[in-house]
């Protein structure tokens, strides 16, 4: 019996490159690999190592949706080794992928629920995987409403499908910026997401919240749901600890006995609880 | 030993210092690091020979500069890293109190100026065994040197205790573990623990203050420290410099003079 | 249960014959300048007179502190990929100690419990091992407050204890027994000794179930920033673990060719946690002892079943400024909720 090689990725090749935001890209990835492409599915939530080939592996979040079929797609900032140098790559270049790992979010348990996702800045990309997936399936779920801040405009990702949520009556988006942040011609609100989530009168009952952020965004945003009235169990986030391995070996992402590429990244509040606050 | 755990007591007691940080007994015959918080845990405190690790290695540690000022019982080595860290403003003059035990009798050095006077007065004088070793090298000629440091580095494995447990080896981000770019290779194999010892010679000549720490603390004993003695020697051989002993920043590999022998440079 | 034999010393010379006739080379502890460390050797008496451990643990040699995970060649808009076949070399683990023998589970544990390491399973699979119970200890050593003992048989294919001319041997797998069956006169009828007398005595610590159960509860006791206070963040316990298992995946490559590398990593290490971004969810390292000793005694035993420890004290001895595991484990152990 032999055993394959799990730390292989798939070659994919880079068929579109979408500037966000400054330092911030979006690639469209198709496989390489015929078979690959066929048999390759993952879920809403799941995430993949990316390689730039010379510099290492880098771990994000699917950012499209499962029902979007031949192509997955990825969003990161710039910030280290591997994605300065995936930011460096063209349309057409080669890069490496392996997943999907990890957990997904429930859809099936979402069914005939309100749906209210709360993002900031750079982490909407793993709640854009999971929008979408509801917008496909849109009959699934009642009200579904998009909070999305970033610190300024310029900083906003997915503009266009921001605008394209904007113009829809099937979901309700509601953006902001932190002070200072806005352009004359801003359209949204001004003011930090906590606050903003507040001031919406969302209702709690039989709403589901979804929410992704940097550590700040979340901490603060958290007892503001809970002010509404959303139990522990309601309130879904993704974790982003480092990883190496993505295969529940390496270690790097353990979280009280806790592997979050594995266990995670999708975890609601009540599980959070939980863990050590080592995230 | 006893006049310095009655010394130690005072300052605790009264509230100059909010931890002293000596020697305890530890796992059989050694001794380890002990920071005493309470006069309680003053009596553990030890002093004899078997006492040589560099206490200096904690003073620059955040979660040791949290607990506010320390008394440091300070062999001559701890004094030398000491005065060498204040030289690098990386401790601030009068943030410690040290006492100072080579003289039989305790003596409270307070400050840089205070250390430099101290020090001023007792020779360094390198182990004979170090020097034994030294010599040995020295009388290899070069293809018989590099055979010896590639069988010796071979068995390195990277872990980093040499580094960790050198006093003079305090920036938070090390070059090791700089990785835009990369300057050396993380893994432990010939080239990578090769630069990494390079590197860290390097980094310490004409800083090192000689105590010998990083060659005990390398699990698979490695003479590391052979290599930072050696050239912390060179350094006083060439530019008549000595970490340690100088309040004053006097750091050979940093200081440009228009009369330097080597041409290259002029 | 083991069959059990008797080897005398002039037989484990011979059985060492057969082994390397067999095309197994053999790796036992050898005396290298004062240092025990694990070499090759061809025959008994190369085999390090009287020590009680290596330095080093004997998982380096199913999990090497460097190992080649693929590799690649680079042309314009084009990747070739290699994959990388471990060096699994048949190989016979002689004279490690119990303890040793059975850290191999807590490796297994990790590297096959969802995805299946083929690295790992490679070596694992051409490997076996031969160990020695230990008749003497020193203060380091807690394998019977984890379970384990100077003379358990857990992990080794074949667990030899010295008798007057010999060993009592137990053939203990079936790997244990196909060693035998290459020469089955060399193993003799073995009489009723008793292991225990002859094994080293080891005191019982600690209560490991109880600590087990109480480390939940102690998350935030301010024992673990104490006990660290004097941690200097090396990695020198965690690379002579023989159950340690975290792992860093390194990159070398030039313009045209590279490779992957998994390296040996330690979750002591400031940067094992480290985000791009600059936070850290380990910031102190507090945090990082804990971690340590929450992995091994609390989350292992949660997760699989088993303990990340065998109390070998291979970390004690080789911390540079004497972390003492078994002293920490009691002083939490005495903790009151």
């Amino acid at each position: 019996m032999s055993d394959k090689n799990i730390y292989l990725p798939y070659l994919m090749r880079i068929a579109e490159i979408t500037e966000e935001s400054p330092a911030v890209k979006t690639f469209r990835l198709e496989f390489i690999d015929e078979v690959a492409a066929q048999s390759f599915d993952f879920k809403t939530g799941q995430f993949g190592l990316y390689s730039a080939f010379g510099e290492g592996e880098s771990t994000f979040c699917i950012a499209s949706s499962p029902t979007r079929k031949g192509y997955i797609e990825c969003t990161f900032r710039e910030v280290g080794r591997v994605t300065a140098a995936l930011a460096d790559k063209e349309v057409g270049d080669i890069v490496g992928f392996r997943g999907p790992y990890g957990n997904v979010f429930p859809l099936e348990d979402w069914k005939g629920k309100n749906l209210v996702f709360i993002a900031g800045g750079i982490a909407l990309p793993p709640l854009r995987s999971v929008i979408w997936n509801c917008l496909d399936l849109r009959d699934w779920f009642k009200d579904i409403t998009v909070v999305y801040g970033a610190r300024s405009v310029k900083d906003l990702v997915y503009k266009r499908e921001l605008k394209e949520w904007s113009e829809r009556s099937d979901i309700k988006l509601v953006t902001t910026v932190d002070p200072g942040g806005e352009t004359p011609d801003w359209q949204g609100k001004v003011g930090f997401i906590p606050p903003v989530v507040e001031q919406l009168g969302l209702a709690a009952e039989n709403t589901v919240a979804i929410v992704c952020g940097p550590p700040i965004m979340i901490k603060l945003t958290l007892p503001v749901l809970e002010r509404l009235g959303f139990p522990p169990e309601a309130i879904f986030t993704t974790l982003e600890n480092r990883m190496k391995c993505g295969l529940g070996k390496c270690g790097r992402c353990n979280t009280g006995s806790s592997y979050v590429c594995k266990d995670g990244p999708v975890y609601t509040l009540a599980e959070l609880n939980e863990l050590p606050a080592e995230y | 030993m006893e006049a310095v755990i009655q010394r130690a007591k005072e300052l605790l007691e009264q509230g100059e210092v909010k931890a002293v940080l000596g020697y305890a007994k530890g796992t059989g015959s050694a001794r380890r690091p002990h920071f005493a918080r309470q006069a309680g845990q003053l009596d553990k405190l030890v002093m004899d020979e078997a006492c040589v690790q560099n206490l200096a290695v904690y003073v620059t540690k955040h979660e040791v500069k949290k607990l506010g000022k320390v008394a440091v019982v300070a062999l001559p080595v701890t004094q030398r890293a000491i005065l060498q860290l204040m030289a690098e403003r990386q401790l601030r003059d009068g943030s410690l109190a040290i006492l100072a035990v080579d003289d039989g009798a305790v003596k409270e050095l307070d400050s840089a100026s205070a250390l430099e006077e101290h020090l001023a007065l007792k020779a360094q004088v390198l182990n004979a065994k170090d020097k034994a070793s030294l010599a040995d090298l020295e009388a290899m000629d070069q293809g018989q040197r590099w055979a010896y440091w590639q069988k010796e580095l071979s068995r390195c494995m990277k872990c980093y205790a040499c580094r960790n447990t050198c006093p003079m080896c305090y920036c938070d981000h090390c070059t090791m573990d700089c990785n835009r770019p990369q300057w050396v290779p993380v893994a432990s194999h010939g080239i990578g623990n090769l630069e990494y010892h390079m590197v860290r010679t390097m980094h310490l000549a004409g800083r090192c203050v000689e105590c010998g720490d990083c060659g005990r603390a390398c699990p698979v004993g490695i003479p590391v420290h052979l290599l930072t003695i050696g050239a912390e020697e060179t350094v006083h051989e060439l530019f008549g410099q000595r970490a340690g002993h100088k309040a004053k920043l006097d750091y050979a590999l940093s200081t440009f003079k228009t009369d330097d022998k080597e041409s290259f440079i002029r | 249960m083991a069959n059990t034999y008797n080897l005398s010393h002039e037989s484990l010379k011979g059985l060492f014959g057969s082994l390397r006739r067999d095309g197994r080379r053999i790796l036992a502890p050898v005396d290298a300048a004062g240092r025990v460390e694990l070499g090759e050797v061809e025959a008994p008496s190369q085999v390090a007179a009287d020590y009680l451990q290596t330095i080093l643990s004997a998982k380096e040699v199913a999990f090497p502190k460097v190992e080649r995970l693929l590799s690649y060649t680079i042309a314009p808009g084009r990747v070739d990929l290699k994959d990388a076949e471990p060096r699994a070399l048949p190989t016979v683990l002689f004279g490690v100690r119990p303890c040793e023998a059975k850290a191999f589970g807590a490796l297994d544990a990790v590297f096959n419990w969802d995805y299946r390491d083929k690295f790992f399973n490679a070596r694992m699979e051409q490997l076996a091992v031969i160990g020695l119970s230990c008749t003497k200890a020193d203060e380091a050593c807690f394998c019977t407050s984890v379970g384990g003992g100077p003379a358990d048989a857990t992990g080794s294919d074949i667990l030899l204890t010295p008798i007057e001319g010999g060993y009592l041997a137990e053939v203990c797998t079936e790997k244990g027994a196909a060693i035998r069956a290459l020469a089955p006169d060399l193993f003799r009828p073995g009489n009723g000794v008793d292991k225990a007398a002859i094994a080293a005595k080891v005191q019982q610590a600690f209560d490991q179930p109880a600590l087990t159960s109480q480390l939940p509860g102690m998350f935030e006791n301010e024992v673990w920033a104490d006990q660290a206070l004097r941690c200097i963040g090396c990695g020198a316990c965690a690379f002579v673990c023989p159950t340690c298992v975290c792992f860093d995946i390194q990159e070398e490559a030039d313009p045209k060719k590279g490779e992957r590398l998994r390296c040996w990593d330690s979750c002591g290490f400031h940067q094992f946690t480290l985000h791009a971004s600059g936070h850290n969810p380990r910031e102190v390292q507090g945090a990082r002892w804990r971690q340590r000793v929450y992995h091994k005694f609390s989350y292992y035993p949660e997760r699989y079943d088993m303990l990340g420890c065998v109390g070998c004290g291979k970390c004690t001895r080789a911390c540079p400024v004497d972390m003492n595991l078994k002293e920490h484990l009691i002083e939490a152990a005495g903790v009151k909720a």
